[in-house]
């Protein structure tokens, strides 16, 4: 088939040569590889339009093209495809991924500009957007395994940038081993599909579930929503990402706010076929969805550090986006709305952060900030459109998203609905907090601090995001976003909710005026303190919440801890027991060999012996074998 | 009076031979007739393009060979008057033998590494530090010969690997010896070595050649016959005056396993390689081998298969002895090409290992795995006395390993090359030397002889020791601040050393033309 949607793969060739091309290329490209690095992802993503417009111009049936580009490997009775699919869902993300990632490159250039090593920067940013438009192209889950393994590498290498400091680079190997827990449930998930259905190409393991044994299936989910959490820093394997805050700060907002840390939502998605088969590993997504975004909501609450409150906020919308998905089929759709508007809007802010912390001298203690708003009045603005989004003022692309995921959980389970409901109170609270403590209230600067607007290679993104963020929600006109991805995920059947739909978007008002009011009585009607108050005059939620909720503690007690002993162990085995052995046996074979070395005496006389008596023995020894 | 018929030779099958035979000649001649100043590149450039000549007509005679029906593949015809064999083991060695003559002539004709002289002394009858020898490379002197030589000695070796009789054998033998005798005492530095080096190689050569003709005398005292077929059938029908066959096989086979350089016969090889001229080494490492190698399965498994249960038993020994002492001989070497001579020597275990391994006559995948290994081994053996070629002080090469410290950090391509090298003689995968050792394995397993597959496994691990030993020196190392100079290569070494470094790897990743290539070739024919 002659079609352009067959080149799929041109999207992720073009940021793989750029990253290439930047990490072999010598010093003399430093000048100008900013722009090639930007150039590679900008042409990805305009080549995603193209596609995107001839898919759109199709029919709904006929809107799913996957292309092999290759036989990976053959081996018997496995075969894997080197194979893209461009669907209705891929060409959200690749716009998603394409679009906010080109606008994050644009804004790098400006925010590294300093940096020696900015080329290198690129060439990873550029890595990453190549893993991860493999990662959500891939028709296989072996090749989707292979950009979702390209993404974290690119979050190792981008987490610890700046290698010098210590914390960095300690966040980037925490970041890398939590994810390998992750990636071990994918692992088997895989190696589950292949030893149950004998494949790994994702529209036959999705015809192959409803062969499968219920066990079976629930396991694949499992497993699956394992690997999501560790990609998409949920519970239990949320520690890493308030680490991976060390990590340069378009870096944060690419990475660990609008693209790799929804990997996991996607999956889910991906994977709906087996979701929709196991009420168990549903009801799993579902826990795990809400209890990540109350914690992640109440770390956000308690955080001075403006990009670990992010973070914190972060993770409880992926919550969100999880719950969503581990709703069903009601639920797909509007975890991927929101999964695109907050890609839109915590971008935006993680770069807004950014811009602020440019302008104060890389400070990220809010306690410092205050009356920002004078100083940095585009930044301001802009950061006000994705601080009024997330919280959900009517009208706004979050408040659409949010809203119907609140809707769909009410019709799940009173109780589920009601956590959400009190999820979007803390988000208005902790986000009303930075927003005032940052922008309004009095100057608390350190002396020398003489904030800045930025340059306009960075304050150009902020905009353009803000517009998205403030116009995302047109995708729900006339239920676009639900009907583009029905062929996909499924239909959505409508749930019977226990009230009617705009007296809970009513109610979900109500509580987020009544965060915000809270935030505001506390933060801006008074003084906050330029220091923060030692752990002991805070209440106990405010210390737990500061330590994330102990799950350093957690991690360490369960996880570390046994594993160091365990190693010690093995260590002190190797050392005395193993390497005791191989080293006395060198030494025999030294000394042996030493022995052989005086034999080579030098002496031809002694060799023609030594051949003499070689050929007198091979004899006898023929003719022994003869007469016995 | 009688007539005396003319023999019949199939001109077409022994084409290779005729052609190679021609060149050397014709070198004798140049080195007569053509003056002193273009001489070397004439000589060089006339070797080259005979070798490359013979390797036409090599593969030209290898597609008029037949396939011949029975019960295990075989190719090819009887020739000469019942001397030779042209039969694919055989091809497939001339083809091996050339392809590594040829990157061994390149090295030969390298002059950019000794100021602009060869590796060979200007005029071996100078003593050695006389003024006589100051005046020859006062004059640039250079010792053309050395082309022509090569090029019997290349001779000797074909026709060895192809002789189906045992007289026709003992003349290539010679014809192979002694011009590598003389090669051997040319070198240009540390002549004296050198000459202690082919006085050695002489007198041990001689004496195992005369155990080989006595070995042929009691042979054909037993079977009536020099012809390996004519053996072969009296070793089917006669029953009587065994243990003269089998002194015979003894004799026969000390010859033949003093060339391949197994223990008990090994003892010249570490002074030989250390000795000889590098270039001269590598030649000999790789083609002397090869040679002998096939001679060596030729007359075991074509001659006396018939009676292989009588003599396998000491062979395994021989094997067994020999990868042993080649392994552990070399964890103590301080210098690179005696490590690299006890390497060889653990390479013949390896190989006998697959040669004798082999039940029932048929030897089909001990022969071709025996081919695949050696051609693993030629190719790295020669890229790695290319690359002991360019380490060098104001001495010449500098061969002591402990000169070769951080040699990494200071030419991260070329060490990384030997190490390559040194990873294909340990046999790590994805590169020729694990295939090789795979096949010669897998070939005695078949044959049962797995207690000598374990013994190998081991002594490879013993033999990996110090083959990542020099890589670990190499690179993890600090470099020595009196290291040796590095030489910069010329485009003849640069070549050899790709070449060998693809090959290498080519053969460990895609290992399926060669293997297929050798499979191919089959059994011998007699």
């Amino acid at each position: 088939m002659n079609d352009v949607l067959d080149t799929a793969w041109v999207l992720v060739a073009l940021p793989l040569a750029g990253a290439l091309l930047l990490l072999t290329w010598g010093k003399e490209s430093d000048r100008f590889g900013h722009w090639i690095g930007t150039a590679a992802s900008a042409a990805s993503f305009v080549w995603g339009v193209v596609l995107f417009v001839a898919l759109a111009g199709r029919d709904a049936g006929d809107r799913s093209v996957t292309t092999n580009l290759f036989t990976w490997f053959d081996a018997g009775r496995v075969r894997v495809d080197m194979a893209l699919t461009y669907d209705q869902l891929s060409a959200l993300f690749v716009l998603l991924i394409t679009g906010v990632g080109t606008l994050i490159h644009v804004y790098s250039i400006g925010y590294m500009a300093d940096d020696p090593r900015r080329r290198r920067f690129f060439a990873f940013l550029n890595l990453f957007v190549a893993s991860m438009l493999t990662l959500v192209l891939a028709a296989d889950y072996l090749v989707l395994f292979l950009g979702w393994e390209g993404v974290g590498l690119a979050s190792y290498l981008l987490i610890g940038f700046w290698q010098h400091k210590p914390s960095a680079a300690a966040a980037a190997q925490k970041a890398f081993v939590m994810n390998r827990v992750g990636d071990l449930g994918m692992v088997i998930a895989i190696a589950l599909m292949l030893a149950h259905l004998g494949t790994t190409d994702i529209d036959r393991v999705a015809t192959g579930v409803p062969a499968l044994s219920q066990g079976v299936v629930t396991a694949l989910g499992l497993l699956l929503l394992l690997g999501a959490c560790g990609k998409s820093a949920q519970v239990p394997l949320q520690a890493w990402l308030l680490d991976a805050m060390e990590g340069p700060t378009p870096v944060s907002a690419l990475i660990h706010a609008a693209t790799m840390v929804t990997a996991g939502v996607y999956l889910i998605v991906r994977s709906s076929a087996i979701f929709d088969a196991s009420e168990t590993a549903r009801l799993a997504v579902v826990a795990v969805g809400l209890v990540t975004l109350l914690v992640g909501a109440a770390i956000g609450c308690a955080k001075d550090d403006i990009k670990k409150a992010l973070a914190g906020s972060t993770m409880s919308q992926i919550g969100y986006m999880t719950l969503a998905a581990g709703l069903g089929p009601a639920g797909y759709a509007f975890a991927i709305f929101h999964l695109v508007t907050h890609g839109f809007f915590k971008a935006n802010m993680f770069l807004g952060a950014g811009s602020v912390m440019h302008g104060t001298g890389d400070d990220v203690d809010m306690r410092h900030y205050g009356a920002l708003r004078t100083a940095m009045p585009i930044t301001f603005f802009t950061f006000a459109a994705g601080y009024l989004a997330i919280i959900g003022f009517p009208g706004l692309s979050g408040f659409w998203s949010k809203d119907k995921i609140i809707e769909t959980a009410f019709g799940f389970n009173v109780w589920v609905g009601l956590g959400t409901l009190l999820g979007a109170g803390v988000t208005a609270f902790y986000m009303t907090r930075l927003m005032v403590m940052t922008f309004l209230g009095r100057k608390r600067w350190r002396d020398g601090v003489h904030p800045h607007e930025s340059p306009a290679v960075m304050t150009v993104p902020l905009v353009v995001l803000a517009a998205l963020s403030v116009l995302g929600g047109v995708m729900l006109l006339g239920h676009w976003i639900t009907d583009w991805l029905a062929p996909v995920v499924g239909e959505a059947h409508h749930e019977e909710l226990p009230v009617p739909a705009i007296v809970l978007t009513l109610l979900v008002l109500v509580v987020v005026v009544a965060g915000v009011a809270l935030a505001w009585a506390t933060y801006g009607r008074r003084e906050v303190a330029a220091d923060a108050p030692a752990d002991r005059e805070v209440g106990w939620w405010t210390r737990a919440a500061r330590h994330e909720l102990y799950g350093n503690a957690v991690n360490d007690a369960l996880v570390v801890r046994p594993t160091g002993q365990l190693v010690r162990g093995v260590t002190a085995f190797d050392r005395q027991v193993v390497a005791g052995a191989v080293g006395g046996l060198a030494g025999l074979f030294r000394d042996a060999s030493q022995g052989l070395g005086r034999l080579q005496t030098g002496f031809v006389r002694s060799y023609a012996l030594v051949l003499f008596a070689g050929a007198a023995a091979l004899a006898a020894a023929l003719l022994a074998v003869t007469i016995a | 009076m009688n007539e005396i018929p003319a023999p019949v030779l199939e001109w077409d099958l022994i084409a290779p031979l005729m052609v190679l035979g021609a060149v050397a000649v014709v070198g004798v001649l140049l080195e007569a007739f053509v003056p002193r100043g273009p001489r070397f590149v004439v000589q060089a450039s006339v070797a080259v393009a005979g070798v490359l000549a013979a390797l036409g007509t090599t593969v030209w005679t290898a597609t008029r060979v037949d396939v011949l029906d029975g019960e295990v593949l075989a190719r090819g015809q009887v020739a000469a008057e019942g001397a030779l064999s042209v039969d694919g083991p055989a091809l497939f060695t001339w083809g091996l033998l050339l392809v590594l003559a040829l990157l061994s002539m390149l090295l030969f004709a390298e002059r950019r590494l000794g100021g602009g002289l060869s590796a060979f002394t200007g005029r071996a009858a100078d003593a050695p530090g006389s003024p006589g020898e100051a005046e020859a490379t006062r004059h640039r002197l250079e010792h053309t010969e050395v082309f022509p030589l090569a090029l019997f000695a290349l001779l000797g070796m074909m026709l060895f690997a192809a002789s189906t009789d045992l007289l026709m054998m003992f003349v290539a033998l010679e014809v192979l010896s002694l011009p590598l005798y003389v090669l051997c005492g040319l070198a240009r530095r540390r002549r004296l070595l050198s000459q202690e080096a082919a006085l050695k190689y002489f007198l041990l050569g001689a004496f195992s050649s005369a155990f080989f003709l006595y070995g042929v005398a009691l042979v054909y005292g037993y079977a009536g016959g020099f012809g390996l077929a004519e053996v072969a059938d009296a070793v089917a029908s006669r029953t009587q005056e065994r243990p003269l066959l089998l002194a015979g096989v003894a004799l026969l086979a000390v010859g033949l396993l003093f060339k391949v350089g197994a223990v008990p016969f090994h003892s010249w090889t570490p002074d030989v390689y250390q000795g000889a001229p590098t270039p001269v080494t590598a030649f000999m490492a790789a083609g002397t081998k090869a040679a002998a190698v096939v001679a060596l399965a030729r007359v075991l498994l074509v001659a006396f298969g018939g009676a292989e249960w009588d003599w396998q038993p000491a062979f395994w020994a021989v094997a067994a002895l020999t990868m042993l002492v080649g392994a552990v001989g070399s964890i103590a070497q301080g210098d690179v090409k005696r490590m690299l001579a006890y390497s060889s020597i653990a390479h013949a275990g390896f190989i006998l290992v697959g040669v004798v391994g082999a039940q029932g006559g048929d030897g089909v995948t001990s022969v071709s795995s025996a081919l695949f290994y050696l051609t693993a081994y030629g190719v790295a053996t020669i890229g790695a006395f290319a690359v002991v070629m360019l380490v060098r002080d104001a001495s010449g090469e500098s061969t002591d390993l402990e000169t070769w410290t951080g040699l990494g950090r200071r030419a991260p391509w070329l060490a990384g090359a030997f190490a390559l090298f040194m990873l294909s003689f340990a046999g790590i995968p994805l590169t020729a030397g694990f295939i090789g050792k795979w096949g010669v394995f897998s070939a005695a397993w078949a044959g049962g002889l797995w207690p000598l597959v374990v013994l190998g496994v081991l002594v490879s691990a013993v033999a990996a020791f110090f083959y990542v030993r020099v890589v670990l020196t190499m690179f993890f190392d600090e470099p020595r601040p009196d290291g040796p100079l590095l030489a910069v290569p010329g485009a003849m070494t640069t070549v050899v050393v790709t070449v060998a470094a693809v090959a290498t790897v080519a053969l460990g990743v895609m290992p399926g033309p060669v293997l297929d290539l050798a499979q191919q070739a089959g059994a011998f024919v007699r």
